[in-house]
């Protein structure tokens, strides 16, 4: 299978994202954001980063980048895409996803391991996991307080869209284990169809042992084995 | 030339962390009259062209795109002219 | 407003209409003689400048001799004392003198690494301050042709307990995070200090590495008579006018907050792009020479540029592209403007050049050629303005061969003798005390708003004792940390600084790397005050010698002269930046405890040595009696039977002994490896317990490891000879220390964690 990187100017993950992937073996390449053909590909990763600076507001300028309309064509026609940190941002700001993203609540930009518990097993993004399993995977953001209105979230909730929330080592979503202040423990989404997944934690950091952690391959092997069906 | 004057904050409701600490930083300065603190953006644009009810337009359909999220926040402006 | 505030305001509005004027009399000589002095300059420098010329200087002349000769460009206080460092070596690839050193890694690979500070500008304005620290020090990096891979952050403020420090901190943490985060450098190590002398005068130094292909080095030459000179990045403004002569050459006083317009603001995202460009460009092998805009601007890069590679330069100012509007020559000369570069390229590659820009959405712009008759011009809009010859800017400014003279505070302090104190009746109350004093806490609230994780190479988070990097595909592994006591240095600098270099060495050698080099960042008060240069000599002298017996060549660095506020100068504080090779990545060790019934034990000997220390600090209140004493060959031996140790993969944890002593470093290898430790065994010396708990004796590393190791550790440590003293085992969920500390593992890591916060 092959992934697609784009590159926004100020994107700041895309070699991370480019050398996990190298890392399980499938073909990669770069996309730069003034890309209008996504055609070859099997799989969009919005990389973290601070595109444009993130100067108005995290993701508001890069929504407006050329390839963003073949994104759109792309994941409707059921293509898959993944945005980290940064590219949830941009997810979010362009409307694939629902709902927005505040300030933590802390104030302050947040670099640590965090535990996420699996909510959903049936994505693509998923299904190498087990329901319920608690992965091990850094964050590093300022802005990752997610928020959605109440009935939003009960549609998604319905849904199944919400596929990890930070929790405590053993499973228990709990306010004390919460970074940002996200509501409802909310770490990562999918849109409706479930082909769009957005998620604050990086796991294209959590590839290695050697680097602290290989929970993070769990999502790019399950992406792998969706795509080779 | 016209200056447009466009306000930004965070949709009543949405917690505002950096109003709070701002509130009760005023508090403890002793600022005891102090409500609630919103904090937002102020964005400046200076802008090309005469008609008013035109520019007025543009002004919103701009804060509507990309100077806020409408998910998230509010906008008002002002357009005067220079 | 009160009217005294009104009056000194206009009379500042007088001064400036009259400066104005000045500006526009570029040639009157009878104003000179007054500015030469207005911009820092002696009254032997004018007349040096004015022999050079062989006349009067023009107006945008002066300035740009100002700043070049101004004690941050020009080192002219230094320069005698630096040029004793060892600086070659044979893994050194480009020692000082180029915008970073470079050292071998083998593979074809190089690490690129230089340390700055950014003090006076962090003490007015420390957000912003911070944040252009960190651009300018990349930009050093990535000039060279190297990718930046990590920051270090070593920083130094006065007490927390102060509300102005507590800002300050907040501000300068976040000033970092808010640069390095956002153009996807990992600040991967650093420490903080807080010590009553910095109040005023904090101290934000900021040291950054690269990655480069030995074949993709890059050199700041302004080769090639003809090449075009391009400025591209972001647009000149007024910013940091004078910045260099005003701010980093003066003494600082309470009233340089006036001069907040001279602060710079950084801008991360065209930053990061620059980065991009860079590399493009020097990827697709465009431009024939490269350096980035620091201090003293765009005459800087030009006069080192032209004056390396012994060719001249010409530049129309006209070309500059600007961000204001009604800009004087000079302005445009000296203007600190962030997030710039200067790039040299054939007229063939000229347009190539200007087209990678065009992709990033970069500004550039051609602004003059490189010629062969050693001048620097400079023109407006065709009019020329100034010409000087560019080795006299960069190479030539006076040199200072300073009065030195011992203070006499030092045989005072020195007198005192800390065996004189009384046993501290609570041991476990002084250790929680010193476990949880702002130095010795747990630095988990700085590091983790700063993002160490990007680029996926971090093997070693924050909390060890170095920083370390894997390199992509191969077994290499870097290892990096930053070190420098003022305290101890203040007690005695020669000591102090030989601390310094062995705390850094052992903290490399305790991850398993061997050193290869170091970077440097001096920061001192005023030179010209005898004691000052004093303080600057004697710690010279001891990180010269200490390089020596490292085998750690200086591969740059930075003096930082004038820390000084109303209460007289910082502590002298020599920060070393040391970088180590890790062969095999597999060997890397770090500090945590790893099994149950692990023997711990402790490499070196533990002397009864509380001068400076956390102790008497935090316990005594008191700061003196000497430094702990530093035998260089011993502390050598130490490293190689430590570093022996770990590639026979004799031990599992090892972790050095600084300040706080042995029974702090003992607890942090509980917290990091989650498990309690029973120690019952001792040095036999006559020592009292808390002596021997809280000495800063240097060259002691613990360690521990499997029973079965003990054999062969005993016979490596015998014949390096290098005392090994078992300890106790690790095990159970309390730090147990013979019959005076017993405390739970939890407690100690919420504790130690939780201390620290603003």
């Amino acid at each position: 299978m092959r992934f697609g990187i784009v590159v926004f100017p100020g994107s700041n993950c895309e070699q991370d994202c480019y050398y996990a992937a190298h890392l399980i073996g499938e073909q990669v390449s770069y996309i730069w954001h003034h890309e209008t053909n996504l055609n070859g590909y099997d799989c969009i990763i919005l990389p973290g980063g601070f595109s444009y600076g993130d100067y108005l507001r995290t993701g508001a300028v890069a929504k407006f980048s050329p390839v963003m309309d073949a994104l759109v064509t792309f994941a409707e026609k059921g293509g898959l895409v993944i945005g980290i940190c940064n590219g949830f941002q941009i997810l979010l700001e362009s409307g694939l996803l629902p709902g927005a993203m505040l300030r933590n609540k802390g104030l302050k930009f947040i670099c640590k391991y965090v535990n996420v518990k699996v909510e959903n097993t049936s994505t693509p993004f998923t299904t190498k996991t087990l329901r319920g399993e608690v992965l091990r995977i850094p964050i590093a953001h300022n802005e990752g307080n997610y928020y959605a209105e109440a009935g939003v979230l009960e549609d998604m909730n319905k849904n199944g869209q919400i596929i990890l929330r930070y929790c405590d080592p053993h499973g228990d979503v709990t306010e004390e284990w919460n970074p940002n202040g996200s509501i409802e423990n909310i770490a990562g989404i999918t849109n409706k169809e479930g082909n769009v997944l957005g998620l604050m934690p990086h796991p294209e950091r959590a590839m290695e042992e050697i680097l602290g952690s290989e929970d993070g391959r769990k999502i790019f092997e399950s992406i792998v084995s969706a795509t080779s069906k | 030339m016209y200056k447009a004057k466009v306000y930004v904050t965070l949709k009543e409701g949405i917690l505002d962390p950096q109003g709070a600490i701002i509130g009760k930083a005023l508090d403890s300065l002793g600022y005891k009259n102090v409500g609630n603190v919103r904090v937002g953006k102020f964005i400046q644009l200076e802008l090309e062209g005469t008609d008013k009810s035109k520019l007025n337009k543009q002004v919103d359909e701009m804060s509507h795109r990309l100077l806020s999220n409408p998910v998230i926040e509010s906008y008002t402006f002002e357009l005067g002219e220079e | 407003m009160t009217s005294e505030q009104k009056i000194v305001n206009s009379e500042q509005a007088e001064e400036h209409v009259e400066l104005v004027f000045i500006h526009r009399s570029l040639f009157i000589r009878s104003f000179m003689a007054e500015l030469y002095e207005e911009l820092g300059l002696t009254k032997e420098e004018y007349d040096k400048i004015v022999k050079i010329l062989g006349r009067e200087p023009t107006y945008v002349e002066l300035a740009m001799y100002s700043v070049m000769w101004s004690e941050h460009c020009s080192y002219k206080s230094s320069k005698p004392q630096l040029k004793n460092f060892p600086t070659t070596g044979p893994a050194i690839l480009q020692g000082p003198g180029e915008n970073a050193g470079i050292i071998d890694i083998g593979d074809g690979q190089a690490i690129a690494m230089k340390i700055e500070s950014h003090n006076h500008p962090s003490a007015i304005e420390p957000y912003q301050g911070a944040a252009t620290g960190v651009g300018g020090i990349l930009r050093d990096i990535f000039t060279m042709g190297a990718r930046p891979i990590a920051v270090l952050d070593p920083l130094r403020f006065g007490s927390l307990e102060d509300d102005r420090v507590k800002y300050l901190f907040e501000e300068v943490v976040a000033g970092i995070a808010g640069y390095g985060n956002c153009v996807g450098v990992p600040t991967i190590a650093g420490d903080v200090y807080f010590e009553e002398c910095y109040e005023g005068n904090p101290l934000v130094n900021v040291m950054a590495v690269g990655l480069v292909e030995t074949d993709k080095i890059m050199h700041g030459y302004a080769s090639g008579p003809g090449n075009s000179v391009i400025l591209f990045g972001n647009k000149t403004g007024r910013d940091g006018i004078g910045g260099v002569s005003v701010l980093a050459s003066q003494e600082f006083t309470e009233t340089a907050q006036e001069k907040r317009p001279s602060v710079q603001v950084g801008d991360p995202f065209t930053e990061k792009l620059l980065i991009e460009v860079s590399l493009e460009l020097i990827e697709k092998r465009l431009l024939v020479g490269l350096q980035d805009l620091g201090g003293a601007g765009l005459t800087c890069a030009a006069c080192e540029t032209s004056s390396r590679a012994e060719t001249g330069m010409e530049i129309d100012i006209a070309n500059v592209i600007k961000r204001e509007t009604g800009m004087e020559p000079f302005e445009t000369m000296v203007s600190e403007s962030q997030e710039r570069m200067l790039g040299i390229a054939t007229p063939e590659n000229t347009k190539n050049v200007l087209d990678v820009c065009k992709k990033w959405g970069v500004d550039a712009m051609v602004i003059g050629k490189v010629t062969d008759d050693g001048a620097l011009k400079v023109y407006d809009d065709g009019e020329l303005v100034g010409e000087m010859p560019s080795r006299s800017l960069a190479d030539e400014a006076p040199v200072y061969h300073r009065t030195s003279a011992k203070p006499d505070y030092i045989k005072e302090i020195q007198s005192f003798d800390p065996r004189s104190l009384k046993t501290p009746r609570d041991i476990e109350k002084a250790f929680m005390d010193i476990l949880t004093s702002p130095n010795i806490c747990s630095k988990r609230w700085v590091y983790e708003q700063y993002d160490h994780m990007v680029q996926t190479n971090t093997a070693l988070i924050p909390g060890g004792d170095a920083g370390v990097l894997r390199i992509k595909e191969t077994q290499k592994a870097i290892a990096l940390t930053v070190d420098g006591n003022g305290r101890y240095c203040y007690l005695d600098p020669y000591t102090g600084s030989l601390i310094a270099m062995a705390e850094a060495a052992r903290n490399l050698v305790a991850t398993g790397a061997r050193p290869l080099a170091i970077t440097d960042c001096l920061n001192f008060g005023n030179p010209e005050k005898p004691h000052v240069f004093w303080q600057f000599t004697e710690s010279v002298r001891a990180l010269t010698e200490a390089c020596r017996v490292f085998n750690t060549p200086v591969v740059g660095g930075n003096v930082s002269f004038y820390n000084e506020w109303k209460k007289g100068a910082v502590y002298p504080t020599p920060v070393v930046g040391m970088l180590g090779l890790i062969k095999d990545i597999k060997n890397m060790t770090t500090i945590g405890f790893k099994r149950r019934d692990d023997i711990v034990a402790l490499l070196g000997n533990t002397m009864p040595e509380l001068g400076g220390s956390e102790y008497l600090k935090v316990v005594r209140k008191k700061v003196a009696g000497r430094p702990p004493a530093v035998d260089l060959k011993k502390e050598k031996a130490l490293q190689e039977c430590c570093l022996e140790a770990i590639e026979a993969g004799l031990i599992k944890s090892a972790h050095d002994i600084s300040e706080g002593g042995l029974a702090v470093i003992l607890a942090e290898c509980c917290i990091a490896g989650k498990t309690g430790a029973v120690i019952n065994g001792r040095e036999d010396t006559d020592m009292e317990l808390y002596e021997w708990l809280f000495s800063e004796s240097q060259g002691r590393i613990v360690i521990s490891f499997k029973e079965r190791s003990l054999f062969l550790l005993e016979k490596l440590c015998s014949r390096l000879r290098v005392d090994l003293t078992v300890l106790g085992r690790v095990g159970g969920e309390n730090l147990q220390i013979g019959d005076k500390i017993n405390i739970s593992v939890e407690r100690l890591k919420n504790s130690w964690q939780g201390a620290l916060h603003v």
